[in-house]
Parts: structure tokens; sequence; C-alpha cells
């Protein structure tokens, strides 16, 4: 029976994020539904990175959206940590009659030292008094990433964060989302199709696979103290592709669910 | 390319005027057609003795009320039926009575049930004004970006702030439209209410000058009025609409 999931905050677990997806389905125009997501389950805990897998199309945009509470109409449970929330969605959805500062005091109105600060970290000193339609995609997405990062979030949640970013962008990203998890106990949950990337800094991988996908594997990286540029030891980036070959394909195009 | 513009305008203006003047000079009937001198010797009359300047006042007045409740009554219905669709199912029946029903039909209407008075003046003007308000703002609702909504959501946003921060700069373009075209109509609509049943006002000053058939009279007081509109229009609605539109460029 869809549309009677339950998404809530805390009581599981200090900072501990739970989730419990029995089936997702989406409406198809021909009156039916379509299941997308079947037996997914997961926890996280406060300072866990915790990357999301799978090939396109695969519901992982799906997933992130039944964790923030967007969509309902699931099976299932989700319990969030109590706190804020940070998100940072695939399009920087910056408001465009709003600038830079105006855009992130709406989320974070007395946090000034803080937006200065970040927006310093991400490369963008200075942009406050920018509109963002002067700003590149790239860069609008940082200023997405400030805004999801501000006010030291519990439960800091990134789709495709490393999309449109170059390599130089993508390693502060994940030195940041480090520093969210290991200094302020956030919990991070992004979607990526870059598994470089993640084996980098990554706590624990999720992978999603089948129609409609389920959780196939949901594994520690191993890195006791991971830090971005760290090689990944012990072969467990050739076993990964070797049980999941989609996860060396080219990166999806943005927009995929 | 401004200028060039302006210039053209102006042309446009002076052959106007000229055109008038011939035609004028050729009828030869200046209670029929006056000269433009004839109906400035008018206006200028009517100005000193007082009577125009507080004839326009009140006339835009009741335009100014009027136009404010339609904006305000239009934009809210508007939101709401743009928004749910089962409150735009609700109101749609209502809408297309409104949308049809002469306006002749409401004036008469609210000045029985109301009084010969200024609220049934203004209230008539209004509902005639609501519907095509709601109509344009109903389509602002219905574009709203959905991203916005959910970026509200998830950060908690208060209402006040989504009001003021997300929604309504997302509507401006659609209420500023629905307010350029309907200061134009609501004041045109004001005489009319002013003719059938007011005692002061532009349309009230009409009705006696077309007793007496003062052709002068009711050709200062139309032109006048339509300056003064043109001004609103120039120096109030357009910087308005450009405001509202300016995120959009």
């Amino acid at each position: 029976m869809p549309g009677d999931g339950k998404v809530g905050a805390g009581s599981m677990g200090e900072g501990a994020l739970s989730v419990r997806i029995v089936a997702k389905s989406f409406r198809d125009p021909g009156g039916g539904r379509r299941e997308v997501l079947r037996e997914v389950a997961f926890s996280g805990k406060s300072g866990e990175i915790v990357g999301l897998l799978a090939p396109s199309g695969s519901g992982k945009t799906t997933i992130l959206r039944i964790v923030l509470g967007l969509d309902r109409d699931f099976e299932g449970e989700v319990r969030r940590p109590p706190g804020r929330l940070g998100v940072m969605f695939q399009e920087p959805r910056l408001l465009p009659w709003l600038t830079v500062g105006a855009n992130l005091r709406l989320v974070a109105s007395d946090h000034e030292r803080e937006i200065a600060g970040l927006l310093a970290e991400v490369g963008l000193a200075g942009a406050e008094t920018l509109h963002p339609r002067a700003l590149s995609l790239g860069m609008a997405r940082r200023v997405a990433l400030v805004r999801a990062l501000l006010g030291r979030p519990s439960l800091l949640v990134l789709d495709e964060p490393f999309a449109s970013l170059d390599p130089q962008a993508a390693s502060a990203l994940a030195a940041l989302l480090v520093q969210a998890a290991r200094r302020d106990g956030a919990l991070v949950l992004l979607s990526t199709h870059d598994l470089d990337q993640l084996l980098g800094f990554a706590d624990r991988l999720l992978v999603l696979a089948g129609a409609p996908a389920r959780l196939a594997a949901d594994c520690p990286t191993g890195l006791a103290a991971p830090s971005p540029g760290v090689p990944v030891m012990g072969g467990f980036k050739e076993k990964l592709l070797h049980r999941f070959p989609f996860l060396s394909a080219a990166p999806a195009p943005q927009g995929a669910p | 390319m401004i200028r060039h513009g302006g210039r053209l305008r102006a042309f446009s203006l002076a052959a106007f005027i000229g055109l008038w003047w011939a035609a004028a000079l050729i009828a030869r009937n200046p209670a029929l057609l006056p000269a433009p001198p004839d109906v400035l010797a008018f206006a200028w009359q009517a100005v000193l003795s007082g009577a125009m300047p507080r004839n326009i006042a009140i006339t835009s007045l009741r335009a100014a009320a009027a136009f404010a409740i339609s904006m305000t009554a239009g934009s809210a219905i508007g939101y709401v039926a743009g928004r749910s669709p089962r409150a735009d199912t609700l109101i749609d029946p209502w809408l297309i009575i409104l949308l049809n029903l002469p306006v002749l039909v409401v004036v008469v209407l609210c000045y029985i049930w109301v009084g010969l008075n200024d609220v049934a003046a203004v209230l008539a003007v209004a509902l005639v004004k609501v519907p095509t308000v709601m109509v344009t703002v109903r389509e602002g609702a219905r574009a709203l970006d959905p991203g916005f909504d959910e970026l509200a959501s998830v950060y908690r946003l208060a209402w006040r702030q989504r009001a003021l921060r997300v929604i309504v700069p997302q509507l401006a373009p659609y209420i500023a439209a629905a307010g350029r075209s309907g200061l134009s109509i609501t004041w045109k609509i004001v005489l009319i209410v002013e003719l059938l049943g007011r005692p002061n006002g532009v349309g009230f000053a009409l009705d006696e000058l077309f007793q007496t058939f003062d052709v002068a009279g009711i050709l200062a007081y139309g032109f006048a009025f339509a300056v003064l509109m043109l001004l609103v229009e120039a120096f109030l609605m357009r910087p308005w609409e450009g405001r509202a539109n300016a995120w959009r460029r």
C-alpha cells in the first residue's frame, strides 16, 4: 500500500539516521504504478560519511528525497537525527531575485561570520553581492554547498555534489564534507557516480542494483580516518568494480532520478 | 534608439492634434467638434473654478480604492486557485459568471443592494475587476517553482519568509501585469459607475456636460483624466512592472 511512509526526527539514537523503504513506486501515465525501490534499509550515525552509488535512474535521488521528507508516498519508515538539515540538490536552486548573501542569510540569518568564512573556503570570497545569474553553474553549486553547510547541520544530504565541479573544487568540497563530519559531527549522505572521488573520503558505500532497485551492498571502505586524496588500499575498488561493473561506467547526465 | 522613439511619439501626438484641428476647421461647428484651443480654454476655466481638480481627485480616489481591493482580493483568490486544484474547481463557476456578467448589471445591482453610495460604487468596480486579476495571478501561482517550495520546506522557513522571499517575487511579474492592465480598465468603469449613481466625480461631470451637449467640456474632462492615467502608467505602473520582472532578465 503506497503512500503511508513515515518521516520523523530522532528517538532511535543520538545523531542516528534510520531508513527502511519497503517499496516505492511512481504512478505511470497509464494509471498503473511502476516500482522503483524495494527493500532498501540502511542506517547512519553522527560523524559518518555515507555514499550512495547506483546506475543512472536507479532511484538515488528518490531515496534522498524520502530522507529529506520531500516524498512521503512510499511504504516504510525514516528516522532522521534531530537538529538542522543541510541539503544540496542536483541543481543549485538559488533564488534568482536575491543576491548570494541574501540567499544564504535566508536559511541562516544570524551566521554572518560563518557565511563569509565558508564562501572564502569555496573560493567565492566577496561574491555575496552577486546575483545568481552572474555565476557559472560551478560557482552556483558551490554557493549551494555553502548554504547546505551553514548552521552546522546534523544531517547533510547532497545529490550528485561533484557534478559541474573541476577536480580542484571537487577536492575542496570533499575536504569540507570531511570537516563537517569529523569536526561538527554531521552525518553526511551523498549520491554520486564518481566512485574514485567517493572512495577517497567516504566511510561507507551503499550500492543499489536491480529493477526495482534494492540495496545490493552496504560496505565500509575500511578507511579509519579517511581524507581526500588518500588512495584506497587492499583492492577494495577492484572487488567493487568486479561485482558491480556499472560503477566503472561514465557519469550519467545530470537530472537523472 | 530611445531618443528616436521619443521623437516618433511626439510626432504622432502632434499629427493627432493637427488632424483634430484641421477637422474642426473643416467642420466649422464648434458645438459639434471644438478646436484644441476651445477645449484648452474650457479646461483652464474648470481648473480655475476648482471643479475639474475636485472631480478628478474624487474619481481617482474611487479608482484607487477599487484598484487596491480588486488587486488584493484577486491576487489572494488567484493564488489559492493556482495552488489547489480543488479550490480552483470550486472557484471556476463563480469566475465564469463574474467574467461574463455585463458591467452594467453588476453596477446596477450593487446600487440596488448596497445603496446609492461610495461603498456600492467601489464594490461594483472591484467586482468587475477581481476576475481578471484572479485569472492572471492564478497562472502565476501555477507556474511557481516546486523546487523553491522544497527548499523552503527543508530549511523550515517561517511563513512570512516563505511568502515575502519565495512566493511573492515569483508572483510579482503576474501581479504587475494584472495591475497594469487593471488600472486602465478600472478608471473607465469608475466613470460609468459615477455616471449612473454618484453626485460628483468625472463620470458625474461628463453626465452633466452630456445633458447640455457640451463637447468641449466632455473632451476637456476626457483628455485631462486620460493624461493623468498616462502619467500614473508611465511613472508608477511601468517602473513597478520593470522592477517585478528584473530577476527574469
